[in-house]
């Protein structure tokens, strides 16, 4: 058995005995008329240099965030491809193939309306409940699934990382736009509920695609986050389930936060509407429901007397529908812009966090 | 042909894997409360020292073949050149990409080999031009007909392990890392293969290549290297000499061969001496 201390020469001794003379080729310098084999341990100099002088590196080193970035850059077809023929993949088994993309959301909205609208009638005073709550639906739907898919996403592809070299920030990234895809799907029948439940065209309406790109940006941060979390701590999926749930309950998805009880929980209010996926759902919903934008805060003066009919009248269960829009009289000077500020600070904050703690554990993927 | 140019240089390699709850008590109830409670340090752990010190240079246009018996190393070696492995001590260098193709490495198993195909290339840094024109090579090169529109879990164990090579061995790699794919090919794609890999050793790149059948190892490699445990017994360019030596320390009969050339002599022919 060999000494592990001393590099054992194999095509090195081998090109010594075929010079035959005993003479050690220094590196780099050629022997006219030879095929000049180099024999760094012969020459005395370690093998570390010896390797570092010929321009070779680690081989599980990390790349520089720039090199990654531009790496990244580069298997952008390797991107999309990736997600298309994952999503392909997704409902080839179903019968209903695809449709399904379109159905889960829609069986959603659908159970949580039956349970939450007609049931309970925690509609709070809520104008146009439905498209109120299928609209949080969709918006939710679209971060919960990334979130979730993207931290098994090292899991699912395993053989694929084992078996070649590429950034592994491709596959959250390819799964975020999975479910990009998705929520453009969603889009198209939040857009016909929208319109069924009476709500105008109006050039707002644009406003919702600026409000989804940083959505998307803050997903693709966030999902970052998640794959690396998911790939190094197993328990983390049973703990995902509960986790969303109650991000879910908490993010206005099914009741209006800013008609909480607004006097009392101030702070909590706040804190509740500058959640990130509150605040998307939010932008999505002023964006395309008339009865939001006219009953959001910051849309009318602060009245005390109209406040206190929406609490008395449009609060209660079956109250009539113009006491309903009240709601808005009912906060003091509110600048609707602080909502986009906070959206894109959200986006930014989670792309940057997201993509160095997912780079930072590059090479550690894909092993055990 | 100018300087060899080193393409992996192995230096006092040592690869050490951590196996949690070695005991088997990691996943009951109580262990875990006692775990959170602080009372207990999380399971044993058990430290598998896989490669204890190894070293050597690959250089260009080499295809080394490395043997052993099974648990000597053998994989977990390519997967550190592969860069999947972190050393515990010293350090794997090499240049340019390195591809690992296992047995096992079934790419994408849901999906069609033609979307595998697809993804594989763009995954390995072609652009979507290259990968169009690569396309119909990697197709005929693995044979698989017309189960090119099937997904990959219906492929029997041999057919994947064509495409997989035909995918991986369609780019000139710098250093391809063949851990037994081959073994599941039938007889006519071991000689395409035999073949590919030739071309690739000349159009640029090192090729390992881990294998049990010794024979694919002689026709292929231009060195070898033996491993136990962990270890390097022998290695060298005397390819038939270790490998012969190997066989006589697993206590085979030694391989009948052709006393000038050296080459392996098939047993029908000596069959045939006899009568």
């Amino acid at each position: 058995m060999s000494d592990p201390k001393t590099p054992v020469r194999g095509r090195a001794s081998s090109g010594l005995r075929a010079h035959g003379t005993g003479r050690v080729v220094a590196p780099g310098q050629l022997q006219s008329g030879d095929i000049a084999i180099l024999a760094p341990e012969a020459a005395g100099v370690p093998l570390r240099e010896f390797a570092v002088e010929h321009g070779l590196r680690p081989s599980a080193q990390r790349p520089t965030a720039l090199e990654y970035t531009r790496g990244l850059w580069g298997r952008r077809h390797f991107i999309l491809a990736f997600a298309t023929a994952r999503n392909i993949a997704m409902y080839t088994e179903a019968k209903l193939g695809q449709l399904w993309q379109v159905l889960t959301p829609l069986l959603n909205a659908g159970v949580y309306f039956l349970v939450f609208g007609l049931l309970l009638h925690i509609n709070r005073g809520v104008p146009n409940y439905l498209a109120f709550l299928v609209t949080g639906v969709f918006v939710f739907n679209f971060t919960q699934r990334a979130f979730i898919s993207t931290s098994n996403v090292i899991t699912d592809s395993l053989p694929l990382i084992r078996a070649l070299q590429f950034p592994r920030a491709s596959l959250p990234l390819a799964y975020v736009m999975i479910e990009l895809q998705q929520m453009v799907l969603s889009m198209v029948v939040l857009v016909a509920i929208v319109l069924a439940t009476g709500e105008p065209i109006t050039w707002y309406w644009l406003l919702a695609i600026p409000a989804l790109l940083l959505q998307t940006l803050f997903n693709v941060g966030f999902g970052l986050l998640a794959a690396r979390i998911g790939s190094q701590v197993n328990d983390f999926s049973q703990l995902l389930p509960f986790l969303m749930r109650t991000w879910l309950y908490v993010s206005g998805v099914i009741f209006s936060i800013s008609t909480l009880d607004i006097k009392t929980h101030r702070w909590a209010i706040t804190i509740l509407e500058l959640n990130p996926a509150a605040l998307y759902i939010t932008l999505v919903r002023n964006a395309l429901l008339q009865s939001q934008r006219l009953s959001a805060p910051g849309s009318k003066p602060y009245n005390p007397a109209l406040c206190h009919a929406w609490k008395t009248l449009g609060h209660k269960v079956g109250a009539p529908v113009k006491y309903q829009y009240d709601s808005a009289y009912c906060h003091y000077y509110v600048n609707p812009n602080h909502y986009w500020y906070f959206a894109a600070g959200w986006a930014v904050l989670a792309l940057v966090a997201g993509f160095f703690f997912f780079w930072r554990a590059e090479t550690r993927y894909g092993r055990g | 042909m100018a300087v060899a140019e080193p393409m992996v240089v192995v230096d006092d390699l040592h690869i050490v894997y951590k196996v949690y709850g070695a005991g088997g008590d990691r996943g009951t109830a109580a262990t875990v409360l006692l775990r959170l409670l602080g009372r207990k340090t999380r399971g044993s752990i058990r430290e598998v020292h896989a490669i204890r010190g190894m070293s050597f240079v690959a250089y260009r246009g080499d295809a080394v073949g490395i043997i052993g018996r099974n648990g000597s190393g053998k994989s977990t070696l390519l997967r550190a050149i592969a860069g999947l492995l972190p050393p515990e001590q010293g350090n794997v260098y090499t240049t340019g990409d390195a591809s690992l193709l296992g047995v096992n490495a079934a790419l994408l198993d849901d999906l069609t080999g033609e979307r595998n195909v697809v993804l594989g290339c763009l995954a390995m840094g072609m652009s979507k031009q290259e990968t169009r024109e690569k396309y119909q090579g990697i197709v005929d090169f693995s044979g698989v007909g017309d189960f090119i529109d099937l997904p990959m879990k219906t492929y029997s164990s041999g057919m994947g392990s064509r495409l997989r090579f035909a995918i991986a061995a369609s780019k000139n790699q710098d250093i391809l890392l063949i851990d037994e794919a081959l073994a599941t090919g039938d007889a006519e794609f071991r000689v395409k293969s035999h073949a590919r890999i030739q071309a690739l050793r000349e159009e640029a790149g090192t090729v390992f290549l881990v294998a049990h059948n010794l024979e694919e190892v002689e026709l292929t490699c231009n060195r070898v290297i033996w491993m136990e445990r962990g270890q390097i017994v022998k290695q060298g360019d005397d390819v038939i000499g270790i490998i012969d030596e190997y066989i006589a320390a697993a206590g085979g009969a030694p391989v009948p061969r052709d006393r000038e050339s050296g080459a392996r002599v098939k047993a029908e022919s000596l069959e045939a001496a006899k009568r």
